[in-house]
Parts: structure tokens; sequence; C-alpha cells
């Protein structure tokens, strides 16, 4: 095997393994969209959080405007205290309603931002004022037995 | 010139795992002359090499290359001692993975900074001189065993050293080899201006070519002088190993019962 | 009767500082090959040598067992997805496990299995041939020339092997989802990209290569190095190197796994 050739094929196996990772990263994972945008801080307080985890997306008319990084309990209103990084390109006015959905019917958690018609925007910091819960499903079931109860208690 | 000695062991102690290998030998190689160390298999001829080239170290007594006790060098001092000797191994221990030619310039390129035309020269220069300078695009593999020792030979004398040591020389070789290699052997030694250590048991051969034999026998020196000396021996052990007799101070039956012993118990057991 | 239990009781207790010792030995030879990697990093060319014969002969059995894999995981994750009526997340599925398991770890066991094992037998058969000792004796340090070489080319090999396993897993997994089943294209991309995360899933798989490359590699060089000098010896090294690695692989991806991925 003589020089040049082992050059060339080390080369090539470089070559091949990094294009791969290049692959692996940009059309398999979210490094393209996952970029070095600027991101500003919001805070949101819940009620209740359901299943919403860190790295949830957060999402308005469905396209994902940024990530929630950050839920942490707060003691002194004993809420649940959410920190977004929203992208920089986006800004949403100070009557912005934040709530917490479910994708599918039981899929995963996300943070959803209908918007209002304040002209003011949030800046870098704000916290979001108005709210909504997750929706718990316990909650939901005996809600529906409870009126179901209610409405029908002759019936054996 | 000094007339010191190149190379003076004085009551060398050796044990591996607490095994004595060697005990109490003095041994001495004046410069430019060619010593032989025989005795049969295992008796401590590699180890004292070894011993000599730094690899391994004495329990006591002292091993002195050039009047430096090998021992106590550091890293540097090793490292120049080691680029003035030239070893071969038995069977040559050449480079499996390199051609002939990358074997005889690999201490050129590795502790010099010769430029590549120069070490051609070289490199060409020290195969011929063991008459294989055709074969020098040849791998290791596809010489043969006499091939092979001639270009560890002349490996080993790449960097022209001061000292060189052979392990086992001889050992298998056809008889055109052997006097190939032993006239190498001494007309390199003189050519070079160096001192030669011989381990051997090829008798015949050694005793052609060296200017002075030492005998090893469990560990030490039982006998030593000029090869006439030894030719003449009255030594038990030096006349069983000169006239290859096969009963002697070494003795032909394996050490255990006696045979009559053996025999009996069998009748007994009936 | 006792005297049966004592003896067994000390041959364990032999074998057992035995194996400690060992340990100890191969740790401080890792040390050395850390130290004497400047010769292999300033001489490039020996390493490129070591990364092709690491690297570049194992580039097959990379990529067909790559394929392969990632082929039976579109078969098997569709017979379970379909159930559950989400077939559209084999994409999903293909994915993950490849770029956080089985690439890495499955790659990995092929390479300490082709080239371990060779890395073990090459320097063994040196060392029974006595070539280590002369290099010695030649004042070229053999750890500097011979062994760092071949530790860096398969540290450097893993992760690229690792990555092509996984992409061609993925391509495979697209195949026969996509192309023999009829999943959705579109589905199976866009849910692949909207699960897996560079940060977490992508750049976790690479570092567990990465870690498996210096294990695999370190057992490999530290076997050959310390095999017995016979045909019989290197043979016995070469099968510990296969075992040991192979078993170290896989613990460490359990306490990587561990730490990476506690949810």
């Amino acid at each position: 095997m003589s020089r040049s050739a082992l050059d060339l094929w080390v080369g090539f196996f470089v070559a091949i393994g990094l294009a791969s990772l290049l692959f692996l990263a940009l059309k398999v994972g979210n490094l393209a969209s996952a970029s070095s945008t600027k991101t500003y801080t919001l805070q949101a307080r819940f009620d209740n959080i359901g299943g919403l985890k860190v790295r949830a997306a957060v999402k308005s008319a469905g396209v994902v405007v940024g990530r929630v990084s950050d839920i942490q309990f707060d003691q002194k209103e004993y809420v649940a205290l959410v920190t977004i990084q929203v992208d920089g390109r986006y800004r949403f006015p100070r009557d912005t309603f934040a709530t917490i959905n479910t994708s599918g019917l039981l899929g995963e958690q996300y943070v959803g931002f209908e918007v209002g018609g304040d002209p003011a925007a949030l800046k870098d910091g704000d916290v979001i004022k108005k709210t909504q819960s997750a929706v718990v499903l316990e909650k939901l079931i005996s809600q529906f037995m409870f009126g179901k109860a209610a409405d029908g208690g002759a019936t054996p | 010139m000094s007339q010191e000695p190149l190379v003076e062991i004085r009551d060398l102690n050796f044990s591996y795992d607490k095994r004595p290998i060697l005990t109490g030998v003095n041994l001495t190689v004046p410069r430019g002359k060619v010593v032989a160390i025989m005795g049969s298999s295992g008796c401590g001829k590699t180890t004292l090499l070894r011993l000599i080239g730094g690899q391994v170290k004495p329990q006591s007594g002292a091993v002195k290359v050039s009047g430096q006790v090998v021992h106590e060098l550091d890293a540097e001092g090793l490292y120049d001692m080691r680029r003035r000797t030239g070893m071969l191994f038995q069977f040559g221990a050449l480079f499996t993975d390199m051609s002939v030619f990358d074997n005889v310039a690999f201490q050129m390129r590795e502790h010099t900074d010769l430029p590549e035309s120069m070490i051609r020269d070289l490199v060409l220069m020290k195969l011929h001189a063991v008459g294989l300078r055709g074969a020098h695009n040849l791998m290791p593999a596809e010489l043969s065993g006499g091939m092979a020792r001639r270009v560890a030979l002349a490996r080993a004398i790449a960097l022209d050293p001061t000292l060189i040591m052979y392990d086992e020389p001889f050992a298998g070789l056809d008889p055109i080899s052997l006097t190939i290699v032993g006239d190498l052997i001494r007309k390199l030694n003189d050519a070079l201006g160096a001192s030669s250590i011989v381990v051997t048991h090829d008798v015949h051969q050694s005793l052609k070519i060296v200017d002075y034999v030492y005998f090893v026998s469990a560990g030490q020196v039982v006998a030593e002088g000029t090869p006439e000396e030894i030719r003449h021996s009255t030594t038990p052990y030096v006349h069983q190993f000169v006239w290859g007799e096969a009963d002697g101070p070494v003795p032909f039956h394996f050490p255990t019962r006696p045979y009559v012993d053996e025999l009996m118990q069998g009748v007994k057991a009936k | 009767m006792v005297r049966f239990v004592l003896d067994a009781l000390a041959r364990l207790g032999a074998q057992v500082t035995g194996r400690i010792w060992r340990l100890g030995f191969a740790a401080r030879f890792f040390l050395a090959i850390l130290a004497s990697s400047g010769t292999a990093l300033r001489r490039i060319h020996l390493t490129m040598r070591e990364i092709y014969f690491a690297g570049v002969l194992s580039l097959i059995i990379i990529l067909v067992s790559g394929l392969f894999v990632g082929m039976v995981l579109g078969l098997q994750g569709y017979d379970t997805l379909q159930r559950y009526g989400s077939s559209e997340a084999l994409g999903v599925l293909v994915a993950l496990s490849l770029v956080r398991e089985l690439g890495p770890v499955v790659a990995a066991l092929l390479f300490a299995s082709r080239a371990g094992s060779a890395m073990t037998a090459e320097i063994g058969l040196m060392k029974a041939t006595e070539q280590l000792s002369a290099m010695e004796m030649m004042a070229v340090n053999p750890i500097a020339r011979v062994v760092a070489p071949r530790f860096i080319g398969g540290v450097l090999s893993m992760p690229l092997l690792a990555a092509l396993f996984s992409a061609m897993g993925i391509f495979g997994g697209y195949l026969v989802g996509v192309h023999l089943i009829g999943v959705d294209e579109g589905a199976f991309w866009s849910q692949m990209q909207a699960s897996v995360d560079f940060r977490e899933d992508i750049l976790n798989g690479v570092i567990k290569s990465v870690v498996f490359g210096i294990v695999i590699s370190w057992v490999a060089v530290f076997e050959g190095y310390d095999a017995v000098p016979t045909a019989e010896g290197v043979s016995r090294a070469t099968t510990r190197t296969v075992v040991t690695s192979s078993l170290a692989v896989l613990a460490a991806d359990f306490i990587l796994t561990a730490f990476m991925f506690r949810g």
C-alpha cells in the first residue's frame, strides 16, 4: 500500500464519516432550526402545568416560537413558575394568553400563546399576566361523572 | 585509543522471581575483540545480553559499558548508549511490516536528520557489505532464514556501533549461511573497529572467529580462555561441550529415581 | 476437606489479586500511552496508517451491518407502531434507536471484534518475535512508535464508524418503511426532525462512541503488549480483547445512558 493510496483512502473515510455526522445533525436532528438566533426570556405562572416538561415547545398559531427553559415551584404563591425562551424574531402583545395544550388526545403538552390586541409588546424579563392551566384528565372525568350524577340521579 | 575494556562485568548477581539466573559473574570484553559466551540452553546467556543492553537491572554487581554503569544511567544516557550499540536478535526480529530497505534505514530515520538521498546511499552500502544489496525491495516474509539473518546484521550495524551483540546468530542456518555469517561477524567487527559479543552454542563456527571464550553453566562462569585453550581444556564441562559428548557433567538422563526402583514398583504392586 | 476449601480460597484470592494487579498495570500503561502520544501526533503519517487499518478496513462490515439493522428496525418498528395507529412515528423510532444506542454500541462491538482483535494480534506478534525488544535496543520507545498510533487511530475511527452506522441504518429504515411498507415519506422525515435533538441525542451518541473508542483501543493495545510471547499466548490475548472490550462497552453504555438520559 503506497503512501499516496493510503492517504487517499484515509481521506475518503474521514470525509464520509464527517458527511454522515453532518447528515445526522441536519437532516435527522433539528440543528438547522435550533439556530443561534437571539432569544428573550418571558415568565408565566400556572396553577397546574400538568405534564409540561422543560424543552417543551411554545407555539403560537401552531408555529413553534420558543422553548420552555425552566420550570420552578413558586414558594410564595404556591404556583408553577415557567421560564420561556422566545425566538427574538417574534414580538407578542402584553395581553397574550399563555395556555397549556396537549398535542393530539394523549400527546405531549406544550405552551400555546393566544394573542390579544394590546399595542404594547412584552419585553425581555416580563411576566405573562393571563394564563390557563393544563387540563387534568382526572378532574375532567370526575366533573363529567359529577355532572352525570346531578342530571340523572334517579337512573338506576 | 584507551586500553580500558569496552564492557566490564563485576560480581554480577541476577535473579528473576527469586530464582537465581546469574551468580557472581565476572566478564571482560576488550576493545576491538570478538568475545564468545557459550553454554547450553537456559544457562543465562541471553540474560547477560539484556543486562548489558540495560533492558533488565541486576540485583547486585556492576555492568559497565565504556566505563559507565548501565543500570545507573538516566534516560538520556541509556539512549546514547543504545545508539552506539547494535544487536542481532535470535532469528533476526526484522520489522515484518517494512521492506528490507526500511528495516535497515529505520535507525537512521529515527535518530538522525540525514536527507533521504544520503540514507539511501548508506542503506545500500550496509546491504552491500552483507551481500544483499539486490534484495532491498523485498519484504521480510519473502526472505530465507539466512537472508533474514544477514539483513538483521546490516540493520544492527546501521549506525556504525562500537559494541555489537549477537544472540544465537548461527541458530538454524544451512552450512553456507553459517560460514557467511561467521565471516561477516569477524570482518564487520574489524572494519568498524568495534567490539563484539557472540552468544552461541555453535562451537565449530565460533571457535573459528572469536578472540576469547567464556563458558557459562548454571549461571556461573565455569571456564574462559582463547579458542586454543578451550579446545585443549581438561575441565569436564568444557570438554563435553566442545567435543559434543552425550554424557558428562551435563547428564544424559533427566534427574529422577533409579530405573530399578521404577520397575520394582510395578512388581510390588501385584 | 478443610484443606480443599482453603486451597480453593487461596486460588480465588490469588486470581482476584492477580486481576487487580493487572488492572493497575493497565492503568499505568494507559498513562504511558498518553505521555508518548506526542510522537504519534507529530508524525501524523504513523497514525494515518492505523486509521486506515482500523477504520477504512472496517467500513464494509459497518456499512452493511448498519443497513441491515436499520431495515430490521423498520420492519419491527412498523409492526408494533401500527397497532397503536402511530405508524407515522416510524422515522422517530428508527432514528432515536440508532443515534442514541444501536449506532454507538453495535458499531463498537463490531469494531472490537474486527479492529480490536487485529491490533492485539499485531502487537502480540511483534512481542513474540522480539520486534518490540529490538526497537527498545535501538533506543526507540515501542510504546510511542507502535502502541500510541494504534490507540489514537482507534479512538479517531470509532466516532466516524458509529456515525456511518447510524446514517446507513436510518437509510435502511427509510427504504423499508417508505418504499417497502408505504409509510408516508413526509411524515417519516418531519416527525424524525421534530423529535431528534442535536444536543440531547446526536451529541450524546457521539460522546458515547468516543468513550467506546477509548475503551476498546485501550484494551486491545494493552492485551497485545501484555500477551505471553508464544503463538498460544497471542491467540488467547485476542480472545480476551474481544470479550473484555465488549463487556466493558456494554457496561459503559449503561453508565453513560443513565447519566445522559435521566429523563
